[in-house]
């Protein structure tokens, strides 16, 4: 283990882990929880290293198999992808500690398998971030797809459904891309992506790279639910366990806006993208703008928390691609801080709904009220996760906002700017409402004596640290963006 | 001019937050918990009226919380404007605490402890406001105002306060996302920078008048607070809350946040001049001098006291934005000095709705024939609030209104001057008759004896601030020197 | 016409992957669809396929004392790579299949049936 290849290990140990855990996790929850815990704090604290040094030395390459790129496959680590690196590893344990409880209570004796399938997953998603293969962004993307397909399954009632659904279209997603690989290997006999960024100028743009292009476009929209793409992430991730939405929803669309984000910049230029192709520039911001006013419309018609969460995700989706696409650095700022805030965000909401989960046996809105006297704790951090999606300074979300929304003016896209603004009105009300019923109803079976049913602290003390990180984050942006998002964009932004 | 780096400011505004935490402990002992407000309140005054001293000498305080964005940290600066209303905030919280110690303790209210801690939250959030040293910060207090009064408009968690709660929020939130966000990163997109400057930061900034007119209008109801019409509709709804809150929040500290932002912008940001020569002056004229008619009719209509009082307060809260749209020198003093003669004006006459609400379980003039003669301490001071809120000497309110009006001539806007005449006469007209019943009628048939005066702790702050009202008249010259310094005179 | 037969591997891989795209979509058998998205899976590999043919070329086994005497004349060797990957894709592939057909069978013992309209109808009494 040196500095060299610790983003290796980042991966690796949560991967062999999980087939330990699949072998002795039968015996007793507490070997689960050991091991699982135990992995990703290790990735965590060296994640946190990796991007230290990474911060400071800058990009670091590991050949894996010991064949020298372009050749072999290169695992990298830059600074956009030790911030992801570090996002992951994170929020992985973050959510694991609630998810442990969560698991335990829905799927008893089942620990073993969840486990495994959750720690492949997570490494599947560090393997996204770390790679500098088209290829094997693809074999990584369908470890974490096939991964999260199970854990899906395993939700009750029309869970299998809800996943079949997304076998289907996730693997359609993963087929587009795939295409959009061949064609690019056609054009250019490689697919190693720093490769690729140097030869694609030479061979002049032509429409087989675009095709090549628009194809893993495509493929990863399906992926991260880009509406109208978005079909099956509402009831995948609503039916799922709560554990695997609670890894599932803050990581997987944003870790597939990361990919977005590496293909455009780090294989396709700048140039190729805004210049040649304007008007696809252009028309995908409104796209975008459709999408956040689509998802945040959809939300207000659930009458469930987490399925209106869900919808939520579908429209923040919408925000990101925008601000990537707005072509310039204020938009692509706010887009990558985006995507930290978000993470964190959507953690802090879902681990309040697994509370709720846990204690009340569902989130549908009939059975929240009355909810901030039974469980104080969790609603006021679930609140300050809902003041960070609306918006409201000092919590993340309204910086990352304030990124995206600025760069909308610059750009001027208005339609960017009123998209946002009306979303996080609609926001707003959507939150309020939760907050009005589980505020002023009463719980009619409780006869008014509602006693306090707190959930037990490992869920409450993820809960707490994910929502004081949003108000630290919040107010430590200027630095934050200043040392690290504007070290981890593309070169000439 | 000098500017100290100081952590005052900022103790100054956390004091009352930090307030709220023992607040909060101290769920099970109401003594000790109302010690804890009135402690938190005490130190605030003192914090403040220390850093006056300073200020009235043309310098300043400054302390940065955090640097967020580029060119626009969270920051605190206490200038002279800010100075003015966190003055203003600070003295009638302390009254208000009092105030409120009476109030929720005679009516025996539920979930105090969270009415107190709300309230903490609040005043941390006016004084934010206050001293915020740039946009960015000023917005984000006003949110957090927003948010934290909240609770406090759904107090009674009954199906009213739900939909006052919500219609306060929709009109609120929706505003100051809706119009102030967008209208304060159009303003940062071409500045770079947020910082209150006297002149405004727009200054330099070569933006066309359309444009300087399209940031004027979203600003202008961006700050619903401030009640101008058409987005008054929420200062009537949330007179459900208590009357503590509506006195304080919806009678100075809230409404006069919106009005205090909106007087900002014109002052700092967008700039008087750059306004004087777009000739946009009009639009905040027409504008307020319409709330000011309007409400004042409306107010005439009103047999619910509190409500009554709530459309006075939407006339007034336009007497401030339309002097600063007189945009001369006197009328802005004018219309920043209605801030502080208001306050105390309009707090006297809430207090007094609420002493008689406590005192007689009473809500509706009409059925107040009478009794000015048992509570004749509590009608007195509502006289003398009225009287300033009128604009009569020897009331505080005719400095402001004077102001005003002379603002009006300079201006050759001799409409605006009539506007003000009309709307003075149309107060009297919907206050006389309050204090004429009290204390002229006879009391209804069947009226329970034994209504006496409300308690102590309600009685005595009514009277001090109605003093005050009557001492503004005499000593303005704190508030007269804070307003000048303010506009760079 | 020309076009259409100096490519016409380019032609056969768009027919396949249409096949496939119209079972995902318009069948209304889960397992059907399963299989439209396998057509639309091998649709691609066979592209990558013979993206790697060259004419007269042969398999490329080399002998690697040969290899390190003479070098390796490439226009005479298939290119090996895209066979290699898609060795992988087609892995990955079975890997979804191989989940794709328990989540069914799950399905299956849930509804007791695999068309859609029926388990449709039955989550809706």
């Amino acid at each position: 283990m040196s500095a060299s290849n610790l983003h290796m290990y980042v991966m690796a140990v949560p991967l062999l882990t999980a087939m330990f855990v699949n072998l002795f996790g039968r015996r007793s929850d507490t070997v689960i929880a050991t091991m699982t815990i135990g992995s990703l704090a290790f990735s965590s604290i060296a994640s946190i290293a990796v991007l230290a040094n990474v911060l400071e030395v800058g990009r670091i390459s590991y050949v894996a198999g010991n064949w020298r790129a372009p050749f072999g496959i290169e695992l990298v680590v830059d600074p956009l992808s030790a911030v992801m690196l570090a996002l992951i590893s994170v929020i992985a344990l973050l959510a694991s500690f609630s998810t442990l409880k969560s698991v335990g209570q829905e799927l008893p004796g089942r620990g073993h398998q969840f486990f495994a399938l959750y720690l492949i997953l997570i490494s599947g998603l560090m393997g996204l971030v770390l790679t500098g293969d088209a290829f094997n962004l693809y074999v990584m993307l369908e470890i974490t797809s096939i991964t999260s397909y199970g854990l899906i399954a395993m939700g009750k009632g029309r869970a299998p459904l809800a996943s079949f659904n997304y076998v289907i279209m996730g693997s359609v997603g993963a087929c587009f891309y795939l295409l959009g690989v061949a064609y690019l290997y056609l054009m250019t006999g490689t697919l190693n992506m720093a490769d690729l960024a140097q030869i694609l100028p030479t061979i002049g743009g032509g429409a087989a790279v675009a095709t090549a292009l628009g194809f893993m476009l495509v493929g990863l929209w399906v992926k991260m639910a880009f509406f109208p793409l978005h079909g099956w992430l509402p009831n995948a991730y609503s039916l799922a366990p709560t554990g695997v939405a609670l890894v599932a929803a803050p990581l997987m669309t944003k870790v597939t806006i990361y990919l977005m984000v590496r293909i455009m910049f780090w294989v396709f230029s700048a140039d190729f993208l805004f210049i040649e192709h304007a008007l696809a520039q252009s028309g995908i911001v409104w796209a975008a703008s459709i999408a956040i006013i689509s998802g945040s419309v959809m939300a207000l018609g659930q009458r469930d928390l987490k399925k209106m969460l869900t919808y939520i995700i579908v429209a923040e989706v919408g925000y990101m691609v925008g601000g990537v696409w707005l072509a310039n650095s204020t938009g692509l700022t706010g887009a990558v801080l985006h995507i930290v805030n978000d993470s964190l965000m959507t953690l802090c909401l879902f681990l309040a709904v697994a509370a709720i989960v846990y204690k009340l046996g569902g989130s549908e809105f009939d059975r929240l009220q009355g909810i901030y006297r039974k469980m104080p704790i969790t609603m006021a951090a679930f609140t300050v996760g809902a003041f960070s999606m609306i918006g409201v300074p000092p919590t993340a979300g309204f910086f990352s906002k304030w990124y995206l929304i600025l760069g909308g003016v610059e750009a001027g896209h208005w339609e960017y700017v009123i998209a946002l603004v009306l979303s996080s009105l609609i926001n707003a009300v959507l939150f309020f409402r939760i907050i009005e019923i589980g505020y002023f109803f009463k719980d009619e079976n409780d006869h008014g004596h509602e006693k306090l049913e707190e959930a037990p602290l490992a869920m409450q003390a993820p809960l707490l640290i994910s929502a004081a990180a949003l108000i630290v984050i919040g107010l430590s942006s200027g630095p934050l963006v200043e040392s690290i998002i504007k070290l981890a964009l593309p070169a000439g932004f | 001019m000098s500017i100290q780096t100081s952590i005052w400011p900022l103790l100054a505004v956390l004091v009352s937050l930090l307030g709220a935490i023992p607040i909060m402990l101290s769920d099970r002992t109401p003594n000790l918990r109302e010690s804890w407000t009135l402690l938190a309140a005490l130190i605030k005054v003192a914090i403040v009226i220390s850093l006056l001293p300073h200020v009235l000498n043309g310098g300043g305080w400054e302390f940065v919380i955090a640097e967020v964005v580029p060119g626009v940290p969270l920051v605190l600066r206490v200038d002279a404007m800010g100075m003015f209303f966190a003055l203003v905030a600070s003295i009638l919280w302390f009254f208000t605490s009092l105030y409120s110690i009476g109030y929720m303790r005679t009516l025996n209210e539920h979930a105090q402890t969270r009415y107190f801690a709300s309230f903490a939250v609040a005043i941390s959030a006016t004084l934010g406001v206050a001293f915020a040293g740039n946009l960015l910060t000023m917005y984000l207090f006003y949110e957090l105002l927003s948010l934290s009064t909240y609770p406090l408009v759904t107090h009674e968690q009954n199906a009213e306060s739900r939909k006052s709660g919500r219609k306060y929020l929709t009109y609120i939130l929706g505003t100051s996302i809706g119009l102030a966000l967008p209208a304060m990163l159009i303003v940062y997109s071409l500045t770079g920078n947020l910082d209150f400057q006297v002149g405004g930061v727009m200054a330099e900034s070569g933006a066309s008048p359309e444009l300087l007119a399209l940031l004027l209008v979203l600003f202008l109801f961006g700050f619903a607070k401030s009640g101008v019409m058409p987005f008054h509709g929420w200062l009537p709804a949330a007179m459900v809350a208590p009357t503590p809150v509506s006195s304080f929040l919806h009678g100075v500290a809230v409404v006069k946040a919106g009005a205090f932002s909106i007087l900002r912008i014109i002052f700092h940001i967008l700039g008087p001049e750059q306004l004087q020569q777009a000739n946009l002056g009009w639009i905040v004229c027409t504008v307020a001098a319409t709330t000011i008619l309007v409400a004042s009719l409306v107010a005439l209509t009103q047999d619910n006291l509190k409500r009554r009082l709530a459309y006075s307060t939407i006339g007034q809260l336009s007497y401030m934005v339309l002097g600063a749209g007189m945009l001369t020198a006197v009328g802005m003093t004018g219309g920043l000095l209605h801030i502080a003669m208001h306050a105390f004006g309009k707090i006297t006459l809430f207090f007094c709705a609420g002493a008689i609400y406590v005192a007689a379980g009473k809500k509706y003039i009409s059925q107040m024939d009478g009794l000015g003669r048992r509570m004749p301490i509590t009608y007195l001071a509502f006289f003398l609030g009225s009287l300033s809120i009128i604009g009569m000497p020897p009331l505080g309110g005719f400095i402001s209104k004077w102001n005003l009006a002379i603002g009006a001539v300079e201006s050759g806007q001799l409409i605006l001057l009539l506007v003000i005449l009309i709307s003075s006469l149309l107060n009297a007209f919907y206050f006389f008759p309050i204090v004429y019943r009290g204390f002229f009628l006879p009391a209804a048939e069947g009226e329970p004896e034994g209504i006496k005066e409300a308690p102590l702790f309600c009685l005595v702050p009514l009277s001090i601030t109605a003093l005050c009202s009557l001492a503004l008249f005499f000593w303005p010259s704190v508030f007269y020197r804070l307003a000048q310094l303010a506009l760079g005179l | 016409m020309e076009l259409i037969v100096a490519k016409y591997n380019y032609w056969i891989y768009v027919v396949l992957m249409m096949i496939g795209f119209y079972a995902m979509i318009g069948k209304r058998n889960l397992v059907k669809k399963l299989i439209g998205m396998n057509i639309f899976q091998t649709a691609i590999i066979l592209l990558f396929i013979s993206a790697g043919v060259k004419h007269g070329s042969k398999i490329p086994i080399v002998d690697k004392y040969e290899v390190l005497e003479k070098g390796v004349d490439v226009a005479t060797i298939v290119n090996p790579l895209p066979h290699v990957l898609m060795l992988t894709a087609i892995v990955v592939g079975i890997a979804v299949t191989g989940v794709a057909l328990a989540i069914l069978l799950r399905i299956y013992r849930e509804y007791g049936t695999l068309e859609e309209d029926e388990i449709l109808e039955k989550l809706g009494k």
